[in-house]
């Protein structure tokens, strides 16, 4: 994995969004949604991100695209560094860069049939005129499932899968080569689920996609990625291969979310890591370490030193004292 | 998938003539609202065959027959005190408030509209444009109709720009709260990351899911514009006397009130009407597209 170019850097990203408060709005603190991100996003390959909610995973996709200023940090795409590009440099990159969001029936624009709803990037960013465009459309809707003579019918008209394949088929009308995935399958029930995520695994493969797929399943990121990332409270946790992940967590908090994962056995009964607490606010989180309040191993070392992101070995990076 | 595709596609050829029949379907439940449908669609009809319905004049002044009570031979509805006939009046006058109305309520939604949308997509124009109409909010609004005619003379095209202006602010702030709420959905979030131009998130995508309102408001409107406009008249800032206006009318007549009551009340229930009809239609024009009204 290491050996290939990196498509996407990402490097000690942080996104602070300012509390104002007072009468002059002066900011006097921040919620610190992502607090130093830093990612090598290979070709070809499913990042998938896992963390509970307002961990700051959808936020990193978002940041990712360009769809929300940074605060620090760096964004190198393809070589090229677009950290401080202004919209109108980034609009040639939006045609390499797409994403599928996560509320089917939210993300497409009730008032627009579906034909149009596809065809929306080729006239921005192709010159191809209207017949090749409608052409364009009805390939990517086969190649997603639907049907030729859905064209011009309306969103409310499809079930939640197919609005699904619609969002993807609007994705991948400019041949991106980097999809952000914001939740693609959590607001489809099991067995679409599984549909929707054997069309994503055919297209990576025929088009040579590249994923950064953000959930909170993980069964569904077990599923469908390479390597797995782990945050918790804007933080990187853990990061390692699925196979190196799920048989062997080395931070606490991936041990506690693995465990948490329901099975269907009956045979072993797996003792359950049960987390006290909640989630610390992020605009007011812990000193040293992130998880220190909640962590069964904490000691006092963890609330003095954030642990350092390193390698345990293996293309296996946690950060944790006790790794 | 497949059975799936084919099952919606089966329920979606009746769908889009179903809904038609069925927004008609609910919009005839407001009993009111028909009612007040037919007047529009009376009114809409005799602006436009006002020549053909009315056999005099509106301003050929007769004097040897003025103040014809209702009835007379001839005069169906009378004459005024300058002999002219009530009905071709009343009838030119429906044509007169028919196009103020329209026309100020078209060109004050169009630039509401459009300022609306400013405001609502772009942070530092929403605190210029919103502080402005806050000020214009200030007045009343007959009140700042009679200031723009004084600083502008007194004539009809006027009391149209004055009641265009007037209705901006109402319209910008109504047109802009829908923005604020449209803006954040995840299908304009999508477009942004296509790549859209601003230009074309707020014309393809926004305007088009927030048009709902902007049709209440207008509608709502029209009812409001007509009695301003017949009001500013009767004050003498709008029509000039000979004109078939109905503020006019009233105001002509009003000398006359208790040797001729139809001078006044003739022309007074059909500005009664009109804005009754246009705010019962509107009332239920909003019901309909409002979806938290759904359940009333």
């Amino acid at each position: 994995m290491g050996k290939q170019v990196a498509l996407y850097q990402i490097n000690d990203v942080k996104k602070h969004y300012p509390i104002k408060s007072g009468l002059l709005k002066r900011t006097k603190k921040a919620v610190r949604a992502v607090n130093g991100i830093t990612l090598d996003i290979q070709e070809n390959e499913t990042l998938g991100v896992v963390g509970e909610s307002g961990c700051g995973k959808s936020t990193l996709g978002r940041i990712i695209l360009g769809l929300e200023p940074l605060t620090e940090g760096e964004l190198i795409f393809k070589g090229e560094n677009i950290t401080h590009y202004r919209s109108s440099q980034l609009k040639p990159l939006k045609r390499q860069m797409q994403m599928i969001f996560q509320d089917p029936y939210a993300s497409l624009d009730p008032r627009q049939k579906i034909g149009p709803a596809i065809e929306e990037g080729l006239i921005i960013h192709t010159s191809l005129n209207a017949q090749e465009r409608k052409q364009k459309v009805i390939e990517l809707m086969q190649e997603v499932g639907l049907q030729p003579s859905h064209y011009s019918r309306y969103p409310h008209e499809f079930s939640g899968g197919q609005r699904q394949r619609i969002g993807i088929a609007r994705a991948l009308a400019l041949n991106p080569s980097f999809i952000v995935c914001d939740e693609a399958v959590s607001a489809l029930d099991v067995s679409v689920q599984a549909q929707v995520i054997n069309l994503l695994k055919r297209l990576q493969q025929d088009y040579r996609l590249t994923y950064l797929f953000i959930s909170h399943d993980l069964g569904v990121v077990k599923h469908i990625s390479d390597r797995v990332l782990v945050m918790y409270l804007g933080n990187m946790v853990e990061l390692a291969s699925v196979k190196d992940l799920y048989s062997n967590p080395r931070h606490p908090y991936t041990n506690a979310l693995l465990s948490a994962i329901p099975r269907p056995t009956v045979a072993k009964e797996r003792v359950k890591i049960k987390l006290q607490g909640e989630i610390p606010s992020p605009a007011n989180p812990p000193s040293g370490c992130p998880f220190h309040t909640r962590c069964p191993l904490a000691q006092s070392v963890c609330s003095d030193q954030k642990p350092e992101w390193r390698n345990i070995g293996g293309d296996h990076f946690a950060a944790c004292h006790f790794a | 998938m497949q059975p799936q595709t084919t099952e919606t596609s089966v329920s979606v050829k009746v769908s889009k003539n179903e809904a038609l029949t069925r927004r008609l379907k609910q919009f005839f439940k407001y009993k009111l609202a028909v009612i007040g449908l037919i007047v529009i669609l009376v009114q809409i009809f005799l602006a436009i065959f006002a020549n053909s319905v009315t056999s005099y004049s509106p301003t050929v002044q007769d004097l040897t027959h003025v103040n014809l009570k209702p009835g007379s031979p001839g005069h169906w509805l009378g004459t005024d005190n300058y002999g002219r006939d009530m009905w071709s009046r009343l009838v030119f006058g429906a044509r007169l408030s028919l196009m103020v109305g329209f026309s100020s309520v078209i060109i004050g939604t169009v630039i509401g509209t459009l300022l609306g949308l400013l405001a609502g997509f772009y942070k530092f124009l929403d605190t210029i444009i919103m502080r402005i109409s806050d000020l214009m909010f200030a007045f009343p609004g007959i009140l700042l109709a009679m200031l723009i005619i004084a600083i502008l003379g007194t004539s009809l095209l006027n009391v149209v720009i004055a009641i265009s202006i007037w209705s901006i602010p109402s319209c910008a702030r109504i047109v802009r709260g829908s923005v604020l709420s449209l803006k954040k959905q995840e299908y304009i979030t999508a477009m942004r990351a296509l790549g859209a131009s601003h230009f074309r998130i707020i014309f393809q995508h926004i305007l088009p899911n927030g048009t709902a309102p902007i049709i209440v408001f207008a509608t709502m409107h029209m009812g409001t514009a007509i009695l301003s406009t017949s009001a500013l008249s009767f004050l003498g800032l709008g029509a000039e006397p000979s004109t078939p206006e109905w503020g006019a009318m009233i105001s002509a007549g009003q000398q006359y009130m208790w040797q001729a009551p139809h001078l006044v009340i003739i022309p007074g229930i059909a500005i009664m009407l009109v804005v009754f009809a246009f705010n019962v239609v509107g009332d239920a024009l909003r019901d309909m597209l409002d979806p938290n009204m759904k359940s009333r």
